[in-house]
C-alpha cells in the first residue's frame, strides 16, 4: 500500500502549483482553474487522511468541496461572459476602473 | 468503517436557520408572482421572516444545546450573534427598498439572496464543526459575489463581483486545505474534537501539521474580515457594489467571520495560544494602522468607509485574540460581541446616509457632497454626525463603549504595547472622521444635490443612529446582553 505521507506530498505540491497559477496568470479562466486545482489538492489530502483515521468525515468533507466548487464556478463563469460583453477580455489586470 | 448512525435531531437549535433558509425560498416565488416594478413587497415579506427568526430565537436564550452530532450549537454567544446578523440583514433591507427601484437594479431575488447570505452567517455563528464552517462561509460568499455585481451592466459594479470572486475563491483554497491539514493531524473535524486531541497530545509530525493547518485556516478567514495583509481587495470591492451591499458585506461578512474564527481559536485551538496570539496581536496592529492611516487620503467618501472598516477589523481582532488569554476570557469576548453591535449599528447608518446622497447616474460619493448637509437635511446631518462620533470613539456613542471594552481585554490580556497602538490609531482616525462633520456643518453647498430621503431609508437612518446614541448613554442592556454570552462558550 502507498503510504498516507506520499498523498499528502503530492496534495501540498498541486496546492503550490495551484497557488502560483493564480498569482502569475492573467486570463481569469486559467486564474478558475488554478482555484479549481488548489480545491482539488485539498480533497486529495482529505481523502487520504480519511483513510489514515478511518473515519468518513474527511470523504464526506470532499463531496461538499467539490459542489462549492461547482457552485463557485457557476458564478464565476457568468459573471466572465457578462464582463466580456462589455470589455471585450478576460485578462484581470485589464479589468482596472476602480482604484485609488 | 462503523455504521453509519442517525444522530437525533433537536429541530430547535437550528429553528432560526430553517425559518431564515425557508423565508429565502418563498421569497423566490413571491418574487414569481409579483409584477414588474413592485417587488417592494418581496423586501416586505423579507422583513417579516427577519423579524420572525429574531423573535424565533427568545426562548433559547440561557439553553444552551447541540444537535446534528454536535455539528450545530445554540449557546448564547451564538444567539447574541444571530441578533446582531438579523438586525443588521433588517436594516440593509430597509435602505434598500427604495434604492433599488431609484438605481434601476430592482430584481426580486435580491431579497432573497440577502436572506441566503443571512442564512450562511447564522450558521458560521452556530457551527462548532469545520465542515459547517466550511459550508456557512461558501453560501455567505458565494451569495455575496451575485450582490456585489447586482448593478449590471455598471461595469465597476461587475469589476467589484469579478475581484470578489477572484479573491474570495482563493481565499477558500486556503481555508479547505488548512482544514484537511487539521483534520489530518486530528483525525477530526469537530471543534471540541480537535481541543480534546490537542490537550491529549500530538506526534512531532502532527503538530506540524496542525500549525501549517491552523495558519491556513487563519488566511482563509483573514481574507474574509479583510485583515492586514489580506485586506487589499477591500476598497474596491466597496466602491464598485451596490452601497447598500456594500454595507452589508462590511457588517455581514465581517462579523461572520469574526465569529467563526473566534470560536475556531477560542474552542478548538485554545491551548495553542502562546503561538497563534502574539502573532495574530502583530496583524491586528498591522491591521488598525494600515486601515487608518489609508484612510485619511481618502477624499471618496465611500472608499474611506471602506478603510476604515479595514481599521475596524483590527480593533474586533484585539477583542477576540484577548479572549485567547486567561486573563483576560471573558473581557475579550464580551467586548468582541459589544465592538461588533457598536459597529454594524454604526457603519449601516454611515452608509445609508451615503445611499440618502446618491444619486441615479452619477455617484462620486466626494466629500464635497457632504458641505452644508445640515442647511439641508438636519436629519441626516445629525445622523451622520453621530455615526461618525461612534465610529471615532467619541463618548456618549456605543462606539466609545466598543473601544473602550477591547482596549481593556487588550490591556488585561497583557498585550499593553496593542492598547496603545489601538488608542494612536484611533485618534488618527478621528482626523477624518471629523472632517465629514465640519464639511455637514461648516461649509456651505459646494454643487446642488438633493437628497432622497424615503419613509424605509429614514426608518433605517433612525434605527441605526438611535441605537448608538442609546446604547451610547446607557449601554448597561447591551452589557448585560454580551455578559450573559460570555458563560455560554465554555471551554
Amino acid at each position: 500500500m502507498v503510504p498516507v505521507s506520499y498523498y499528502v506530498l503530492l496534495s501540498a505540491v498541486l496546492f503550490t502549483l495551484g497557488v502560483v497559477g493564480v498569482l502569475t496568470r492573467r486570463n481569469a479562466l486559467i486564474v478558475f482553474m488554478s482555484v479549481e486545482m488548489m480545491l482539488n489538492s485539498a480533497n486529495l489530502a482529505l481523502v487520504a487522511f480519511a483513510q489514515r483515521w478511518q473515519s468518513a468525515n474527511g470523504q464526506i468533507l470532499v463531496f461538499f468541496v467539490i459542489t462549492v466548487a461547482a457552485a463557485e464556478v457557476a458564478v464565476g463563469l457568468a459573471l466572465l461572459v457578462t464582463i466580456f460583453r462589455s470589455k471585450r477580455t478576460t485578462d484581470i489586470d485589464e479589468i482596472n476602473t476602480l482604484k485609488g | 468503517m462503523p455504521d453509519i448512525q442517525i444522530p437525533s435531531i433537536d429541530l430547535g437549535v437550528s429553528l432560526q436557520l430553517l425559518i431564515i433558509f425557508g423565508g429565502a425560498m418563498v421569497l423566490l416565488l413571491a418574487d414569481l408572482f409579483s409584477g414588474e416594478g413592485n417587488k417592494r413587497i418581496v423586501g416586505y415579506i423579507a422583513l417579516l421572516f427577519v423579524v420572525g427568526a429574531a423573535a424565533a430565537g427568545v426562548p433559547y436564550w440561557d439553553a444552551p444545546r447541540s444537535t446534528f452530532n454536535g455539528m450545530l450549537v445554540l449557546d448564547n454567544f451564538a444567539l447574541t450573534l444571530n441578533w446582531i446578523f438579523l438586525l443588521s440583514t433588517a436594516i440593509t433591507i430597509l435602505i434598500s427598498l427604495e434604492y433599488l427601484p431609484r438605481q434601476g437594479i430592482e430584481r426580486g431575488e435580491y431579497y432573497a439572496l440577502l436572506l441566503f447570505a443571512l442564512g450562511g452567517m447564522m450558521l458560521l455563528a452556530q457551527g462548532t464543526d469545520l465542515i459547517v464552517l466550511f459550508l456557512g462561509l461558501e453560501l455567505l460568499s458565494i451569495t455575496l459575489y451575485v450582490l456585489a455585481g447586482f448593478a449590471y451592466p455598471r461595469l465597476s459594479s461587475e469589476e467589484a463581483a469579478m475581484k470578489y470572486l477572484l479573491i474570495g475563491a482563493f481565499a477558500a483554497g486556503f481555508l479547505v486545505f488548512g482544514i484537511a491539514l487539521l483534520y489530518g493531524a486530528t483525525g477530526t473535524s469537530s471543534l471540541a474534537g480537535i481541543a480534546n486531541k490537542l490537550g491529549s497530545g500530538l506526534a512531532a509530525d502532527d503538530v506540524a501539521f496542525m500549525l501549517a493547518g491552523a495558519a491556513l485556516v487563519i488566511i482563509g478567514f483573514g481574507y474574509k474580515i479583510s485583515m492586514a495583509p489580506f485586506h487589499m481587495w477591500t476598497p474596491d470591492v466597496y466602491e464598485g457594489s451596490p452601497t447598500p451591499v456594500a454595507a452589508f458585506m462590511s457588517v455581514g461578512t465581517k462579523g461572520a467571520g469574526f465569529a467563526a474564527l473566534a470560536r475556531l481559536l477560542l474552542v478548538a485551538l485554545g491551548s495553542q495560544y502562546a503561538t497563534w496570539g502574539l502573532i495574530l496581536a502583530i496583524l491586528a496592529a498591522v491591521t488598525m494602522v494600515i486601515g487608518n492611516v489609508s484612510a485619511v487620503a481618502q477624499t471618496n467618501v465611500k472608499r474611506m468607509l471602506a478603510y476604515s472598516s479595514i481599521g475596524h477589523a483590527g480593533y474586533i481582532l484585539m477583542g477576540v485574540l484577548s479572549a485567547g488569554s486567561p486573563a483576560a476570557a471573558n473581557r475579550g469576548i464580551e467586548g468582541f460581541l459589544f465592538y461588533l453591535l457598536a459597529y454594524s449599528l454604526t457603519n449601516l447608518g454611515a452608509f445609508a446616509v451615503l445611499i440618502a446622497l446618491e444619486q441615479r447616474g452619477e455617484a462620486a460619493w466626494s466629500l464635497d457632497d457632504f458641505a452644508g448637509l445640515w442647511h439641508r437635511q438636519p436629519f441626516l446631518a445629525i445622523a451622520m454626525a453621530l455615526c461618525m462620533f461612534s465610529l471615532a470613539g467619541v463618548p456618549p456613542t456605543a462606539g466609545f463603549w466598543g473601544k473602550f471594552y477591547v482596549f481593556t481585554a487588550a490591556w488585561e490580556a497583557g498585550l499593553q504595547w496593542l492598547a496603545v497602538v489601538g488608542v494612536i490609531t484611533s485618534a488618527i482616525a478621528a482626523f477624518f472622521y471629523l472632517r465629514i462633520i465640519v464639511q455637514m456643518f461648516m461649509r456651505d453647498p459646494v454643487r446642488e444635490i438633493s437628497p432622497s430621503l424615503d419613509r424605509n431609508l429614514m426608518i433605517g437612518v433612525g434605527l441605526a443612529a438611535l441605537g448608538v446614541i442609546v446604547f451610547g448613554i446607557s449601554p448597561t442592556p447591551v452589557i448585560d446582553l454580551v455578559q450573559g454570552s460570555v458563560l455560554a462558550l465554555s471551554r
